[in-house]
């Protein structure tokens, strides 16, 4: 950290160069003066804005940019991370204008938006750049003053000495000359003022209004637009008729490069009319194509006799079946998804003499750099990555296909190009959630105790499709947990909550299965199973047991578990990207039928950086995982997805939405990572309370397309 | 190709486009309106939504052709300063993840508040059911409605 903020130092003057040239995206104002003072402009802010380090800059007109190093997609880190540099740098939030930062690996060294990781690897290094900072207004503040910096104070962007009160605008310039201080003291936690209270998405008014933010709100001088006509899975090009397409009005030409036909015009439009034009013929690589019913006998097979790749051992899980009492058995399966954002893929590439410049959504910016540096033979260093607003990610912009697609095209033209996929390209074109199959088999003894517990999976281009670790790891004495994996040419990629999508709702049925059959209470049965990893853990145990039970007891204590008449309740709890997420689902029996009226969701994420945001994450995470578990099918037909648009690729909707209530338990630990958390746990929830309802257990994706829920009514509020 | 006169958000603007050019398209790629987006392109998400007069309309499948001298609002027209009260509802309930649905959202919102200025609960969700949320920030935008309903009171 410490060498890290004097390398900084030297980028004093360079991060002008990147922060104030003409940025698409704009500045975005984050609070709002108020409306008796004079309005001071962007350029004014950030023309004067003396920097710092990597994160901020302050302005003699008293406002602080803070540069947020993380690709936005709506996990709102762009309003979390600044508030954190805020907080400690002692600011006043009205006077903080945010803005995004370019890709910069000197700067920066996490600028990923995956995995739930940027909050716990930023943490520490936005307090302390906004401590370091105040620290240097102290310091400034103390010579000029000729005091000790220990008589001074800080409050709301001020340095004061008993009655005496300078504006850091006053300081800024003195104090950015100050020498970087190497050990800076954070805040404690309890004297947090911004931290903890709910701070609004910065880029809300840009937002409401239409301002230009995506990137597919980029437009350039003398840009080209292009569309790709991409080959099935498993298939090539084999001839391609363009001459009714090259006639349509606005198309400049067609060209392929790697089984791709690509259209060039000068906008959308004549594009997607030309594409109709298009006579393209594809042969298939190596004879066969994949469809959904082969895909179903492969799991069926592989679950057979497939020999696994073994993940955990612990035990003898042969004796303890073969001595049960009682044994469960049961499989879970889920489909392909498409990640569907509703901003479609797409990048801005100019291909130049001396470098490349890049424009566009990207989860993964340095991704995209080292991509377009391969493809045109130049280094790094010689590719810029400017990161617009992202309509939605859910993992599908962690890959750089569409930027190479782009940097491809603007090399071939020697042109800007912004290469925009239709909506029915995004969803045929792959890098999916991958279809999975499960096998769980528990073992009780004759006094109901679970004695063995086994999980075998099979994932198509999952890689691992199990996390072997996992809870109820641990807390059973024989134990294996065993993946295999199909190869095939369907391209699969991180999904929001990769494998733990799934996998999470199957586990979490499962041990309700198991619960059942042993006869036990869902919440006790989870309890007890934590007690036993707690008192005699089995083999490595890599969740907390403690911050389990707590959201487990919690979400009961909310729920009123048990406790309510004519209403039916199932739970779910789960850990996953370092938080921990308990919920229970309700449903009731209408006419026949199970309704679901609300979820209950209680989150550890540590401390709640921002209240608001956390809320819309654990929300949104729940929506998207209720929505996928219950509605979203996708199938093939050889080697192309039958779903192609959301006419048939079927999203959740406002009126299946259950009431939500949100609760986080604070408990002061260092915060983790939200995007992804309360996602899991959601199908577990809602199928136990559909069975508690109906009786009817779904064990397959999506739930509305099996015949258990046939003639199944939902989230009717009540 | 034709020349077609629009009237949008109070402006007159003409463009030279072919008369199947969906109105989203004139809007984004000739007359730098690019509030107004793309998502499925065949009427199902909503995210394109304008007014056409004070109907809301998805421009996706809106030829040029068929607007003629009909007012077109987009979000960029919705109100001079952002203040709509549907706007200001939005900012305040904080609905948006992503964003990217969201002026669909508030143009849908704002037609349809028109048309029943106090909708019921039940009313507010079928007025809204058919724009897409993939982020899921359906709770924040029924608040939002019901927010800015109360406002214009
Ligand atoms: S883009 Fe027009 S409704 Fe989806
Ligand atoms: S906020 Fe992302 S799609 Fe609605």
């Amino acid at each position: 950290m410490e060498k890290e903020l004097k390398t900084n130092r030297r980028d004093f003057l360079k991060i002008f160069a990147t922060a104030g040239g003409g940025l698409l995206i704009g500045f975005n104002w984050t609070g709002c003066d108020s409306p008796k003072m004079k309005v001071v402009s962007d350029e004014e802010v950030l023309n004067s804005a003396l920097n710092f380090n990597s994160y901020l800059s302050i302005s003699p007109t008293d406002h602080v940019v803070i540069f947020s190093p993380n690709p936005e997609l709506g996990q709102n880190i762009k309003t979390s991370f600044p508030m954190i540099v805020a907080e400690e740098l002692d600011v006043d939030w009205s006077k903080v204008r945010v803005q995004q930062a370019f890709l910069d690996t000197e700067k920066y060294d996490r600028q990923v938006t995956g995995g739930s990781g940027a909050m716990p690897h930023s943490w520490e290094r936005l307090r302390t750049a906004g401590a370091t900072a105040r620290q240097m207004l102290m310091e400034a503040a103390a010579k000029r003053l000729g005091v000790s910096v220990s008589d001074l104070k800080t409050e709301n962007g001020h340095v004061i000495h008993g009655s005496k009160k300078l504006t850091y605008g006053e300081l800024a310039n003195e104090a950015a000359l100050i020498p970087v201080p190497e050990n800076v003291k954070l805040k404690n936690t309890n004297d947090f003022k911004i931290i903890g209270t709910p701070v609004k998405n910065v880029d809300n008014k840009a937002m409401f209004t239409g301002q230009p933010l995506y990137g597919l709100d980029i437009y350039r001088e003398g840009m080209v637009h292009a569309m790709i006509q991409r080959p099935p899975f498993g298939m090539k090009l084999k001839s391609v008729d363009a001459e009714a397409a090259k006639k349509v009005k606005g198309v400049k030409d067609v060209l392929t490069f790697k089984n791709n036909v690509a259209i060039v015009g000068d906008s959308t439009w004549p594009l997607m009319k030309a594409r109709k034009q298009l006579k393209v013929q594809y042969e298939p690589i190596d004879g066969k194509l994949e469809s959904t019913a082969f895909h179903n006998q492969v799991f069926d097979e592989m679950l057979n006799t497939g020999k696994g790749d073994i993940k955990r051992q612990d035990g003898d899980v042969n004796k303890a079946f073969s001595s049960a009492a009682k044994v469960v058995k049961s499989e879970y399966q889920c489909p392909f998804l498409s990640h569907s954002p509703m901003e479609p893929m797409n990048f801005f590439a100019h291909v130049k003499a001396d470098g490349v410049e890049l424009v566009g959504p990207t989860q993964t910016p340095d991704r995209a750099r080292n991509a377009a540096a391969e493809i045109c033979g130049v280094s790094p260093d010689k590719v810029t990555v400017e990161m617009t607003r992202l309509g939605g990610g859910f993992g599908r912009r962690l890959r750089a296909d569409f930027v190479e697609e782009a940097v491809e095209l603007s090399k071939m033209l020697n042109a800007p190009v912004k290469l925009t996929w239709s909506r029915e390209d995004d969803i045929t074109g792959g890098a999916y959630r991958p279809a999975v199959k499960y096998r769980f088999e528990a073992a009780l003894d004759r006094d109901n105790k679970l004695i063995g517990y086994k999980l075998r999976g099979v994932g198509i281009n999952a890689g691992n499709c199990t996390r072997e670790n996992n809870f109820p790891s641990g807390s059973v004495d024989n134990l294996l947990i065993e993946s295999l994996e199909y190869k095939s040419p369907i391209t699969t990629n991180a999904w929001r909550a990769p494998i733990t999508n799934f996998l999470a709702f199957a586990e979490q049925s499962f041990l309700d299965e198991v619960a059942e059959a042993a006869g036990k209470d869902p919440v006790a049965f989870r309890l007890e199973l934590l007690d036993r990893a707690k008192s005699n853990p089995v083999g490595e145990i890599h969740y907390d047991i403690d911050r389990m039970r707590k959201v487990v007891e919690t979400v009961a204590e909310k729920s009123g578990w048990g406790k309510k008449q004519g209403v039916s309740q199932g739970i779910s709890v789960y850990f996953s990207h370092r938080s921990y997420v308990g919920q229970v689902a309700e449903a009731r029996m209408v006419n026949g039928a199970p309704v679901l009226d609300k979820i209950y969701a209680v989150t550890d994420c540590g401390i709640v950086v921002n209240p608001t945001g956390a809320d819309q994450q654990v929300r949104g995470g729940m929506v998207d995982g209720m929505g996928h578990a219950m509605f979203t099918n996708m199938t093939f037909t050889d080697g192309i997805s039958d779903q192609k648009n959301f006419d048939s690729y079927r999203l959740i909707k406002m009126k299946e939405i259950p009431e939500i209530e949100t609760h986080f338990i604070d408990n002061g630990i260092d915060p983790t990572g939200l995007g992804e958390p309360a996602l899991p746990p959601t199908g577990g929830a809602i199928a136990n309370a559909i069975y508690k309802a109906s009786g009817k257990r779904v064990r397959n994706q999506p739930f509305m397309e099996q015949e258990e829920m046939k003639n199944v009514k939902l989230a009717d509020p009540a | 190709m034709a020349n077609y006169k629009l009237q949008i958000n109070g402006k007159s603007y003409e463009v030279d486009v072919d008369e199947d050019t969906p109105l989203l398209w004139v809007l984004r790629d000739n007359l730098g309106l690019v509030g107004t987006k793309y998502s499925c392109g065949i009427a199902q998400c909503g995210a394109c939504t304008v007014h056409i007069n004070d109907e809301a309309v998805r421009s996706c499948v809106l030829p040029v052709s068929a607007v003629k001298n009909d007012k077109v609002t987009t979000i960029e027209g919705l109100s001079e300063n952002g203040d709509h009260p549907v706007q200001k509802a939005w900012e305040e309930v904080d609905v948006a993840q992503c964003g990217y649905c969201q002026a669909g959202q508030i143009m849908t919102a704002a037609a349809f508040l028109k048309k029943n200025p106090s909708p019921s609960d039940e009313e507010i969700v079928d007025g809204l059911n058919a724009n897409i949320c993939r982020c899921g920030t359906y709770h924040r935008i029924k608040e939002a409605v019901k927010l800015a309903s109360a406002k214009t009171k």
